[in-house]
Order: structure tokens, then sequence, then C-alpha cells
């Protein structure tokens, strides 16, 4: 075995927020203290007492914080600060196993002790994603080490601009970020533009809520994106290139500056990369906060210092861009997918995926009611089932399953019986939902279909830029109407107006926020219209979350009196003595629905 | 704010020259400029954005229309303490009303709001990322996650102790 020891500690967001920047604090002290010279940065060369260098989100988020020690093929999960000793004197010394942090496999009832044994691994497969959580994102020489940058030189040095976009033609990849234009396509008509100023962009401004690939993607991974870009960049002729990020991805605006930086310094960015002759540089652009930015021509205006307006496509930005040039802006995780499919070749990536007109992999940020909330990524046309309950593990709390909900604001809700469809481009979109940038949210039967429908249409009604009338006026009477029904108003004919008003609204809109800004509407009547009549004729939220049509009891028989919902409710309105029904005080309960979440026995129920 | 008594005691300590002037004299670092601003006092100061409008030579509805359009730029100043509740859909259904309820009921101000004292500040947030933590809320910095009503409660109870101290 040997002596020394790489222990990987996640840090991306979901694994910090869960304190695993202060295990790594303890980490580095107590191997100081100890004198064990393992490394807690990922490099073997260095001290342990090197200085912080976070390695990417590993993607099961809702294990974290995620803790790998190689070589032995050890992963812990929710490493605590008072485990840190532990694993340094019997992991690191002994090279012992301790059973309790490593991962629990429902799937054979035992625990394993490297996670890529587990079927939330094993059902994956990684290409975008592929050196996340393996790499140190600020480090070139870990991402050159896994085969970094050999894309940019067989293509710079080997290849003629057509042949690369031949590459990228075949592989038959399509925009990421929802849309799914052929990426081929667009790269062709920028490049059959003879002009002397052309942009490359990236488009890291991820909007929909409960999706973090992206930002995963330029946390994690960097160099992907940039290496990726100046492929983009030497196909098409493109002079500059900008990543627009989202201001609150604090730590991928840092990372991706980083990697800007070391790539320019080793001569793969900026003036003539690579002693070829072939000049580009990126510019980080920070985003300001505004969905709509997320739209192509939006977030051009917004680069350009203006209001993040969109306009009408009659003229594609491939060849009216940015500064009306002509411009190829993808995604984050489609230029992150570039260097493979050069340096693997198109048709080995077209060999993935569905055999007609999805291919390739897709990232999703599975999250929600679901066991194991993160980052997953597989071949298209995987099913829904095998996504959620395979590697997501099924429904928290082994609750029934509801619905899930995939394409962001502008996708739609789905319930049980469309779990086998295939994800991918087209089927999506004949189930009324759409492929989105990837966010994939779970919901169990304490989600009210009504209150989401709700939620999404109040988020675009703030998000809508308010340019065209249809989108600015239409979701808002839609908004407006949606609410009625959840605070108890719902009239006869409201889900007919709702139907008239999304037709309207989706025909007429000016961008792809409005025209797709009815489908949540819409999905969800034609899947749960039997929810909506409920909250208009009989008043009541089955789900318990619209606080009007709510009345939470306790079933008698079911009660243990165990108490637990007694302690934690917000305004004590529960009473009952201990191993007796427990009762709630229906005037003072505020319907937080926390004794519902609280209870082991299922004994509160919605009347 | 009053706007005319404003106008009358102009803070020249407020025209944020020095945040203005690192950037280059162009349109398309108008955002860039006005982000470091919000940074800087944590809101956009009515001398900023004039300051502003002079150097890039743009109109102030201009600047002012870029203002209230991005949500990460605001008018109004911010509290000392700004509380983000997140309601990206995954925090949504985990219950972050129940969380945004109870932080309104408790500083008697709403999202979008700041306390009389300028000690909180509560907004809502679209996600945070954190969704395996859900509901999550950020108060400055911090991370506080799978909340209940009792726990945001005894959370804010301590961020108010620290204040009366």
């Amino acid at each position: 075995m040997s002596k020394m020891k790489t222990i990987y500690i996640c840090c991306g967001t979901g694994c910090i927020a869960k304190n695993s920047k202060i295990v790594l604090a303890e980490f580095n002290k107590k191997l100081e203290e100890l004198g064990v010279s393992a490394n807690v940065e990922g490099k073997e060369e260095e001290k342990a007492t090197g200085k912080m260098k976070p390695t990417g989100c590993n993607g099961i988020c809702e294990k974290g914080p995620v803790v790998k020690i190689e070589p032995d093929g050890i992963t812990y999960f929710k490493v605590k600060a008072e485990d840190v000793e532990e694993i340094i004197t019997k992991t690191i010394i002994n090279g012992e196993v301790i059973d309790k942090l490593l991962y629990f496999e429902p799937s054979i009832k035992k625990r394993v002790r490297h996670f890529k044994d587990s079927e939330f691994l094993k059902r994956q497969h990684k290409v975008a994603l592929r050196h996340i959580g393996e790499v140190d994102p600020t480090s070139i020489e870990d991402y050159i080490e896994l085969g970094g940058f050999e894309a940019l030189k067989k293509a710079v040095l080997q290849m003629k601009p057509a042949e690369v976009l031949k590459e990228v033609t075949d592989s038959g990849l399509r925009g990421r970020g929802g849309a799914g234009f052929p990426t081929g396509r667009k790269w062709n008509t920028a490049a059959s533009i003879d002009t002397d100023v052309k942009y490359v962009v990236c488009n890291g401004d991820e909007g929909d809520p409960g999706a973090f690939m992206d930002r995963s993607i330029m946390e994690s991974d960097p160099y992907s994106v940039v290496e990726g870009m100046t492929i983009g960049a030497y196909t098409i002729g493109g002079t500059q290139g900008f990543a627009y990020i989202r201001d609150e991805y604090g730590l991928a605006i840092e990372n991706m500056q980083g990697a800007i930086n070391t790539a320019r310094e080793r001569g793969l960015l900026g003036k003539n990369i690579l002693g070829t002759g072939f000049s580009f540089d990126i510019e980080i652009v920070r985003g300001g906060g505004a969905f709509v930015c997320g739209e192509s021509t939006a977030l051009l205006s917004s680069i350009e210092g203006k209001v993040g307006e969109p306009r009408a496509k009659y003229i594609h930005t491939t060849e009216v861009g940015l500064w009306g040039q002509p411009t190829a802006l993808n995604n984050v995780e489609t230029w992150a997918n570039i260097p493979i499919i050069v340096t693997k070749g198109g048709s080995w990536y077209g060999s993935l995926g569905t055999m007609e007109k999805s291919k390739g992999t897709k990232a999703f940020s599975l999250v929600g009611k679901v066991k194991n909330t993160g980052l997953v990524e597989v071949p298209m046309g995987t099913t829904l089932r095998e996504i959620i309950f395979d590697i997501g593990g099924g429904v928290l709390n082994n609750r029934p399953f509801k619905a899930v909900q995939i394409g962001g604001p502008s996708g739609g809700c789905l319930p049980e019986d469309h779990l086998d469809i295939p994800v991918d481009y087209e089927s999506l979109v004949k189930a009324d939902s759409m492929m989105g940038s990837g966010g994939m949210i779970v919901m169990d039967d304490r989600t009210c279909i009504v209150d989401v429908t709700r939620y999404y249409l109040n988020f675009l009604a703030e998000e809508s830029c308010g340019k065209c009338v249809p989108c600015r006026e239409g979701v808002k009477r839609m908004l407006e109407i949606v609410t009625d029904i959840c605070e108890g108003n719902g009239r006869e004919g409201d889900i007919e107006e709702l139907l008239e008003i999304s037709t309207m609204v989706r025909q007429a809109a000016l961008c792809g926020l409005g025209k797709s800004a009815p489908n949540p509407v819409i999905a969800s009547i034609r899947y749960f219209r039997d929810e909506f009549e409920e909250h208009i004729k009989n008043k009541r939220c089955r789900a318990g979350v619209c606080k009007p049509l709510t009345t939470f009891i306790i079933n008698d028989e079911k009660c243990k009196g165990c108490s637990l919902c007694k302690k934690n409710c917000p305004v004590n309105c529960i009473t009952g003595e201990i191993k007796k029904p427990h009762e709630i005080d229906i005037d003072k309960c505020v319907r937080c629905g926390n004794c519902i979440n609280m209870c082991k026995f299922d004994a509160v129920k919605v009347k | 704010m009053d706007m005319a008594q404003k106008e009358i005691i102009r803070d020249d300590s407020l025209c944020a020259r020095e945040v203005i002037e690192q950037h280059p004299k162009e349109q398309r670092y108008t955002l860039a400029i006005l982000q470091d601003i919000q940074r800087k006092y944590k809101y956009i100061p009515r001398e900023a954005l004039e300051t502003l409008a002079e150097y890039l030579d743009l109109p102030v509805s201009k600047l002012y229309g870029m203002a209230t359009f991005y949500k990460a730029l605001s008018l109004t100043p911010k509290g000392e303490h700004i509380i983000k509740v997140c309601d990206g859909t995954a925090c949504h259904v985990a219950g972050s009303m129940v969380v945004l309820n109870e932080l309104e009921k408790m500083l008697g101000i709403k999202a979008g709001e700041t306390t009389e004292d300028l000690k909180f500040s509560i907004s809502t947030v679209n996600c945070i990322g954190a969704c395996a933590l859900a509901p999550v809320m950020m108060i400055d910095e911090t991370y506080y996650g799978n909340l209940t009503p009792k726990m945001v409660q005894e959370i804010l109870e301590e961020y108010m102790g620290k204040k009366n101290e």
C-alpha cells in the first residue's frame, strides 16, 4: 500500500453549504498535529499543510461533504469535523475502513467501499461532467494529465476548421441550454460568413431554478469550457470570446477567470495560440440577475451594456449577433462537450444516446423530493423512471411519487404514467414539457400542482422583460387566475380561460421565454386537471399547501402520541399527553405543514 | 426616501468616482460598473448614477432603466444583514414559503424590504444551487439548510441578539 495518500474533499457549493470547508480546515490542522504526510488538496508532492484547493462537485450533494481517499479507493459521506481524527488514525495511517461513513447502497442493502460501485454512479455515463470531482479546478496540470488540451492541439495543429466543423456536425450535438438547436449547423452559418470580426459566447447565465449543472461545470472543470470555446473560435474564425456568467456564481466566476489566465500564460489562449498564428481571447461578463438574459438576443444585448431585452429573431444571432457581427453562442454544457468530441470523433459521440435526433448524453440536476439529490449525467433516451428511481433512489421518505418537473419555468410537470418515456428532445416536447437546461424536480404527494403552477407563473411574470404585450399581460392574467384558485376564489370556467390565454401567449409572444411561458399551465392542466377542479369546486387542497384550502387533522387511531409534532409546532397549537392521541387547534394553526412532515406514523392528514 | 430633500444635500461621498474610474469609458462596461457600485454601497446611490451618466455620456434615464431591470441592482439601501430565502423549485416544494412567512412575521417586513433600523433585508432568490439542503436560506454568506419554522426562529434570534450587544 502506498504510504502517500491523497484526500479529495468535495468543495462544490452543495458541500460548502454543508461545511466542507470546515472539514477541510480540520483535516489540515489534524494532519499537521499528527505529522501525517498525506495531502488534503489533490497533489501528492505538496505538503499536508497546503492551502485550500477544493475539488469540484461529486454529484451527490445529498450525502455531502464527500471525502475520497486515493489510492485506497475509499469514499466517505456526510463527513463532519468530528470524524476527521478517526479518518486519519484509522484510514490514513492504518488503511482501515470506517464502515459507518461509507455509502449505503439500498439495492443490495450493503455499504460499498468505493462510490463507483453504487447504483448512483454505475448507471451514469459522464461525458460533459467527465472531469468533475476528479480534478482540482484550479490546476491546469490536473486537467492536462487527464488529456486536457489534446483536442485543441489536434484541432489547430492537424485539422482544418472545416474538418472540426464536420466532427461537431457528425456528433449530432444539440444545444444543451434547452432549445436543442444543432450546434454544427449553428457554427456552419457563422463560419460561412466572410468577415474579420466574429464572436464566440458562452451562456453561463443558468437561470432555471433547481438547475445547477452549468455552475458545477464552470466551478469544477473550467478548462473544458475554455478549451471548447477556443476550438469553436478556431472553427468559425472567431476573434474574441465572452463568457456571460451569473453574478451569484462567485466560485464559478473565480475559477473560470483563473482558467482563462492560466491558459493565456501557457500560450493556449490569447495571441498566437500554440504558435500557429491563431489568436483568440475570452473575457468574463457578470450577469445582472435577469432570467430573460438566458435568451440569446437578450444576453448579447446585456453584454453590450444595455438592458437585456430580447429581439425578434428573423435574423439569427449566428449571422447578426454581438455588435452586429456573426456570433456562435452556446451554453456551458455544450462547450464542455466539444473537446471530447474532437478527441474521440463525432461518430463516437453520435453512438451515444438515441438513434434518432437526440445524440450523446445530458446532465441533469436531480432535486426536490428525491433521495439522492445531485448531479447526474445519462445517455439521451434513458427513461425518467431509471433516473428518478434507480439513480435517484426514489422518493424521499418513501412517500408516493406525484410528478416530475422538467425544463424549468418553460417545462411542465409529468405524472407517474409518463415515467417510462425516454428523456430526449422530441419525447419531452410531445408530452408538453421540454428538455430545458436540465433541472429535474421530483414532487411527492405533499406538493400541490396548482401551487407549483402559480410558482412558475409568478417567476415568469417577474422575469418577463415587458417588451411584448402577450407575455407581459398574458402571463400576469394567468397568474391572477391561478392565485385566485390557490386562495379559494376559483370560479367555474377558470381552467378554460387559462387554456385560452395560454394558446394566445404561445403564438404571439416575441421570444422563447414568452412562447414557452404557458407550458407549465398547459402541462399541469393536461395531467392534473382533477386537482385544479378540486381547488375550484371543493375548495380543498389535497397536498395541504394552499393555506386557505387546508385544514390539518390528526387521525386518533394512527397517532401514537409521540409529541414530535407538538414540540416542533411554531405556534404551539398542538395539544395532547404523551402516548395519547394529540389534537390540533384549528383556530390557532398557521398551516405551515410542519406536523405532517414530522409525523412518522402518517397520522396527520389534510381534511 | 424623500428625493427632493436628497437633491439638496447631495452627498459627494456617494458618487463612487473611484469605482467608476477603474473602468474604461465604454458603454459595454455599464453593467459591470453598476455591479461594483452595488457591491460597495449595497445599493446604487442617486449620486453615483449621475456621476456614471456623466462619465459614460449616457442619459440618467438609461442607467435608471438598467438599475431597475437587473435584479442584482437596488436603488434603495439594504440592511446590515441580508437574508436571502431560496425560492428555487426544489426549495419551494420543500416549503420555502413557510420559511419566508416566519421571517416576515418576526421582522415585520415583507420580502424585498428592509427593517427601519437598517439591520435586516429579506429577499427571495431563484436558486442558490444548494438544493440538497432545501429549504435553505443565506444570511450574508452563511447557508442555513433543512429549515423548519422553529429553526428559523432560533437562527434569527441569534442574529437579533448580536444586534443588541
